[in-house]
């Protein structure tokens, strides 16, 4: 009788259900709300602090992120992720075939290294690349910068490339091969369309990954070079420049466009399985 | 040796082992692993290296770093602290992961979508902007103590506080939490509990002695992903702490940036990639796939 009772209740949605459904919401709203407060703050019109909520009005914020400094830094920003987008792009993509298809003594320390930039904390590999980087004299380069997200945008795209390629059929490129079709051109026509998701994904990611790095940037910057989100942390340190919440929405949009994009290639790609 | 082995536990094609052959298309891994080599490998190695090269007064070589590190009382609490801070980091969002994660494998596909999204939208945002946020919110005429004040309860200092870092920690590390834990949850077969359940076990016993158990390798790979990952927060507690209470990574930082201090620096850089090695080490014993799958997420 009591097992019947139980399982006509199951029915309905019980008291237990709805107070994990509030719990949820409630977690929910403490991982994203908090951020929002940046949105109605880039918009004061009060140039002198963080006050919330702003005494009033204004694009003046913005007005300061399209000039000077904060334009500079923005575009250095964007520059130096497009390179290592297309750069990382092209070597982790080769790299992850490369894994995929041989083997070799040392493979896997090979493997290991190249996703250990994930794992270390990046406040070693700061210090790291920029006491090499003082002896290369790479410091407050372009081609500094790029080099050095290069290490973490590399894994990204290692991670998601290796992941498409783990269910990719190779018989396909077997059967390219035996019609007389050079590896280029199967690589171009048969492998390149199916991976193509997991090629985008970690291209994204790559340029995320440089766009939103702070802590080797802040180490690699000069007076001459800085990226955004040194601009950011240097501005938010001082407590002086508001601007960096104008600014924060614009990173912040970034990261709201690229889900669904990310999302959208990765659902598509489940379709076609 | 490899007739020991049952064909059952190995495919056929593993268990006679190839010899090496030379391929070709091997070769493509050679630019990325020497991009990684050379601004990775060797940086790494250059630096960790100065534990034994470079000395402050009163250290003066060999060993000398090491004995600083573990001599000096300082050393002591900010081991302990940042061990402290994390460990609680953890706990906080594992009892908050959980019941999101098991929400998430209750609702629908569409429920699942939102539920999800509120989960990447954070994971994919600039830890600046969040730490930013934070700032807004919790500094000294910020939103909470304008909330606090409202209810009569007097305002208080909290930038600069180890109870700032905890908070903004624990935030963003959820995410971390929440996708590994998920991904175990989703595969516990629900009917267990329902069997349980018609042999007269309570819901909560069931829970207990059925999900709970279940659903242990999520939570150890959860927990190992934020610890890990916690250990090494530099930004967090570099603008929402103080010098006064800094966490190692943070540590490692202001030995080498402000004090010049390379040998120390680099000594506290191993205690902290040891650290994090170990954990990784001990938690890929236990849960292989999860913690992989959570990296190949990120």
């Amino acid at each position: 009788m009591k097992s019947m009772e139980k399982s006509l209740r199951r029915s309905s949605p019980s008291v237990g259900r709805i107070l994990l459904a509030v719990a949820a919401f409630l977690i929910a709203a403490w991982m994203i709300v908090p951020t929002l407060v940046i949105i109605p703050l880039s918009f004061s019109s009060s140039e002198a602090s963080f006050v919330f909520p702003p005494p009033g009005w204004s694009l003046a914020l913005y007005e300061n992120l399209s000039g000077g400094a904060w334009r500079d830094a923005a575009l250095n920003s964007i520059k130096i992720a497009a390179v290592v987008t297309v750069l990382t792009t092209i070597l982790g993509t080769a790299a992850a075939l490369g894994l995929d298809r041989s083997k070799f003594p040392g493979k896997g320390l090979v493997t290991g290294s190249l996703f250990a930039p994930l794992i270390v904390p990046t406040s070693i590999l700061a210090i790291g690349i920029y006491a090499v980087f003082l002896n290369w004299k790479l410091n407050g380069t372009f081609i500094g910068f790029v080099l050095a997200h290069s290490v973490v945008a590399l894994p990204m795209v290692l991670v998601s490339v290796s992941s498409s390629l783990r269910v990719f059929d190779r018989n396909q490129e077997n059967a390219a091969a035996s019609l007389g079709a050079s590896p280029l051109t199967t690589f171009m026509s048969v492998t390149l369309p199916q991976i193509r998701s997991g090629v985008v994904t970690g291209a994204v990611l790559a340029f995320l990954a440089s766009f939103d790095e702070v802590v080797i940037s802040l180490f690699l910057a000069s007076p001459r070079l800085q990226t955004l989100p040194v601009l950011m942390f240097s501005s938010m340190r001082r407590e002086l420049d508001p601007t960096v919440a104008a600014a924060a929405v614009v990173v912040f949009a970034l990261a709201a466009i690229a889900i669904p994009i990310v999302a959208l290639i990765q659902t598509r790609n489940h379709h076609v399985r | 040796m490899s007739t020991t082995l049952s064909p059952s536990i190995r495919p056929p094609s593993r268990v006679r082992k190839t010899p090496f052959v030379f391929r070709p298309v091997s070769l493509l891994v050679v630019p990325g692993f020497a991009v990684i080599l050379l601004f990775f490998v060797y940086p790494a190695i250059s630096i960790l290296t100065r534990a034994w090269t470079h000395f402050q007064a009163p250290q003066e070589g060999g060993w000398d770093n090491f004995a600083w590190f573990f001599t000096e009382d300082v050393n002591i609490t900010l081991l302990l602290r940042t061990f402290g801070v994390t460990l609680l980091v953890t706990v906080i969002t594992l009892i908050l992961a959980f019941p999101f994660a098991y929400l998430m494998t209750l609702v629908s596909r569409r429920w699942l979508v939102v539920l999800t999204t509120a989960v990447m939208l954070p994971f994919f945002t600039n830890y600046l902007v969040r730490i930013f946020a934070w700032v807004v919110l919790l500094q000294d005429n910020g939103v909470v103590n304008g909330a606090l004040s409202a209810f009569g309860i007097e305002p208080f200092h909290m930038l600069g506080t180890t109870f700032a870092v905890t908070i903004a920690m624990a935030q963003t590390l959820l995410p971390l939490m929440i996708l590994p834990l998920y991904s175990v949850l989703q595969g516990i077969d629900r009917s267990l509990l329902r069997a349980s359940e018609s042999l007269g076990a309570s819901p909560a016993k069931s829970f207990f002695r059925i999900y709970l158990p279940l659903a242990t390798p999520g939570m150890l790979a959860g927990s190992v992903l934020v610890f890990v990952f916690g250990l090494g927060f530099y930004l967090t507690p570099a603008i929402l702490g103080s010098p006064q209470n800094a966490l190692l990574a943070q540590q490692v930082v202001t030995q080498v940036q402000d004090l010049l201090a390379w040998g120390r620096g680099s000594v506290l850089a191993l205690v902290l990639l040891l650290v994090t090695f170990a954990l990784l080490a001990v938690a890929m014993r236990f849960s292989r796939n999860t913690v992989s799958s959570a990296y190949g997420i990120r």
